[in-house]
């Protein structure tokens, strides 16, 4: 298990925990000390995850053990199969995409991968898509409107990917043209920001009639770090930019952009994933239950209307 | 202080300069002032394209050199998430630009077709994208629909979505997008110019969107910007990568037009896309 600076204190007493565990024995005192410190633990964990600041908010996001699109995929859903490719250029590995259940719902599936060995974070390239990874998004979009399954979206991406091979292929137009589709295929969209929503690359696939995001999830229009070094000419400014940018979940609840936040357990998705996946899943559940028998033009408008909104002018 | 920070490489300056003269950034010719702005800012030696304001194109474009009516002109930028520096920012750019913010709309006639047009301005925090500007363009989609015309966007949106807005600014992204769509819902041509530079969350929506996709020759066009690209890959960028015939040869562009020819190429265009005189 990875530990983040602020969460060293946690650390120390677990450490003190199994140490006293592999010594104890039948000694009753000993086991008396371990409760308490156990408690300790519990109250340690939540001043410190009740307190985060959005640059903290924004490292547990990123967390190397957080819980990625694939682990829920296998956890959430049911009978996943995977659909390949962009019938263009190739397959990215940064998007995975197919059909799924989930409960009684039969849904497609667009998520954004990271990795989590080296040899898969680079096979996943840490989740930063090219324009195929888009354009496969789009196929299968557009595979959903034509057969009238709801779209699922699961939103993890540092960013699109800025690389040469990117651009030549055309990264902004990929983007562009998944944003047109989703907005106008006529079946329901859910989108879940399950850790971190990083600009562009995360908007492509994040035009939803909910958009969801779990407790510990960021959404922003920059890094933290490149904000930083553009408005101060210095990243190592990125905690000042976190708290500028406000972009935890609760952010944006608060300016009405994201519909929930999906609660995580006490100490971030990554301390207990099961439950992260539970969690999930029951508000996953809930959300497609309201579009059950859904009427094709009706969600259609609704999205419209829902990112006609977005934004604020004094007229 | 010890250690004096290494200046960030700028690109060469393309804006013109105070002053009688203007020595051309490309080809090194002093240029009379006069004679380089009565050319649309286009270095006649070397046919080097300075970057050019609202008011540039409006002359350059439009037959009577301005709107007959402007398009939600009255709207101003919020500052929702308390940014550092946005308001005085914000303040600053309008002083200096005489504009209200990075983008203006209005309908003009070019040809003697009517037209709905789209301008940006990078001099007003790089032309970039909050949502005043989404809103902006998003009604003169509206306008477009409501009096059956079509609409032209110029663009010169180096900063992409406005970081100062937050998520709102990315926001915009779909709000274009949707713009375009009710353009394409009832088959009136949208033609997209991008000029230099066209980069992030504006290229990534509404500009790469046109019908027809027209840039004018040497502009940066992308995604990422070319630094951020240069510290991803640890690489030197080969030349001309992102600029207007880079572009045109990977396929993603229909037309790279010098701006002098430039409203010409449109009537013809609009002319083919079955725009006639007096449709509204």
């Amino acid at each position: 298990m990875f530990y983040l600076e602020f969460e060293r204190p946690i650390l120390e007493i677990e450490k003190e925990i199994a140490e006293l565990k592999r010594i104890a024995k039948d000694n009753l005192e000993v086991w008396g000390e371990i409760r308490e410190l156990e408690e300790r633990a519990v109250k340690l964990r939540e001043k410190i995850y009740l307190n985060l600041n959005r640059y903290q908010k924004v490292q547990i996001a990123r967390h190397p053990d957080r819980p990625h699109t694939m682990d829920y995929i296998s956890s959430v859903f049911s009978d996943f199969v995977e659909i390949h490719g962009d019938r263009s250029f190739g397959d990215d590995p940064s998007i995975v995409c197919g059909f799924a259940t989930v409960e009684s719902y039969k849904i497609v599936f667009v998520g954004e991968e990271k990795g989590r060995s080296t040899q898969d974070k680079i096979f996943r390239n840490f989740g930063m898509p090219h324009p195929e990874g888009y354009r496969k998004a789009i196929r299968v979009i557009k595979l959903a409107d034509k057969f009238g399954l709801p779209v699922v979206t699961f939103v993890d991406t540092p960013g699109a990917y800025p690389g040469i091979g990117a651009e030549e292929r055309g990264q902004a137009q990929a983007i562009a043209e998944s944003i047109k589709t989703m907005l106008q295929i006529a079946v329901p969209v859910i989108v879940v920001i399950i850790g971190e929503g990083g600009s562009g690359g995360a908007l492509a696939i994040a035009v939803g009639n909910r958009i969801i995001a779990m407790e510990h999830a960021i959404y922003s229009v920059i890094s933290p770090e490149g904000c930083a070094s553009i408005l101060w000419r210095d990243s190592t400014r990125s905690k000042d930019a976190a708290e500028a940018l406000k972009l935890t979940a609760q952010d944006l609840f608060e300016f009405g952009i994201i519909d929930e936040i999906i609660p995580e357990p006490l100490g971030g998705a990554h301390r207990a994933p099961d439950v992260a996946s539970r969690y999930l899943k029951e508000y996953l559940v809930k959300n497609l239950r309201l579009y059950e028998n859904f009427d094709r033009k009706k969600v259609k408008d609704e999205r419209h209307s829902k990112f006609r909104k977005f934004g604020v002018v004094i007229e | 202080m010890l250690f004096k920070k290494k200046k960030e490489l700028e690109p060469p300056k393309r804006e013109i300069p105070e002053g009688l003269f203007v020595k051309c950034t490309n080809c090194g010719e002093m240029l009379y002032k006069a004679v380089l702005e009565k050319n649309f800012l286009v270095c006649p030696k070397c046919n080097y394209h300075f970057r050019a304001n609202v008011e540039v194109y409006k002359a350059l474009l439009l037959d009577d050199g301005g709107f007959s009516e402007t398009i939600a002109s009255q709207l101003e930028s919020d500052d929702p998430l308390d940014f550092p520096e946005y308001k005085a920012k914000l303040k600053q750019a309008q002083a200096s630009t005489g504009l209200r913010e990075a983008a203006i709309a209005g309908v003009g006639t070019i040809g003697g077709l009517e037209v709905v047009l789209f301008l940006t301005d990078f001099r007003f925090l790089g032309g970039s994208m909050g949502s005043v500007y989404g809103e902006i363009f998003f009604r003169a989609c509206e306008t477009a629909r409501d009096r059956n015309l079509p609409l032209i966007s110029v663009t010169s949106s180096g900063g992409g979505a406005r970081m100062h807005e937050g998520i709102f600014s990315l926001m915009q992204m779909v709000k274009t997008t949707m713009g375009v769509e009710i353009l394409n819902e009832r088959g009136l041509p949208f033609i997209s110019v991008v000029c230099d530079p066209t980069m992030g969350g504006v290229m990534a929506s509404f500009a790469s969107l046109g019908d027809l996709n027209i840039a004018e020759p040497g502009a940066l066009l992308g995604f990422a910007g070319p630094r951020v690209i240069e510290q991803t890959i640890k690489q030197t960028l080969p030349p001309g990568f992102q600029r207007s015939e880079f572009l045109m040869q990977k396929g993603f562009l229909d037309m790279v037009v010098p701006r002098r020819e430039m409203k010409d190429t449109l009537i013809k265009l609009l002319d083919y896309l079955g725009v006639k005189h007096g449709r509204s």
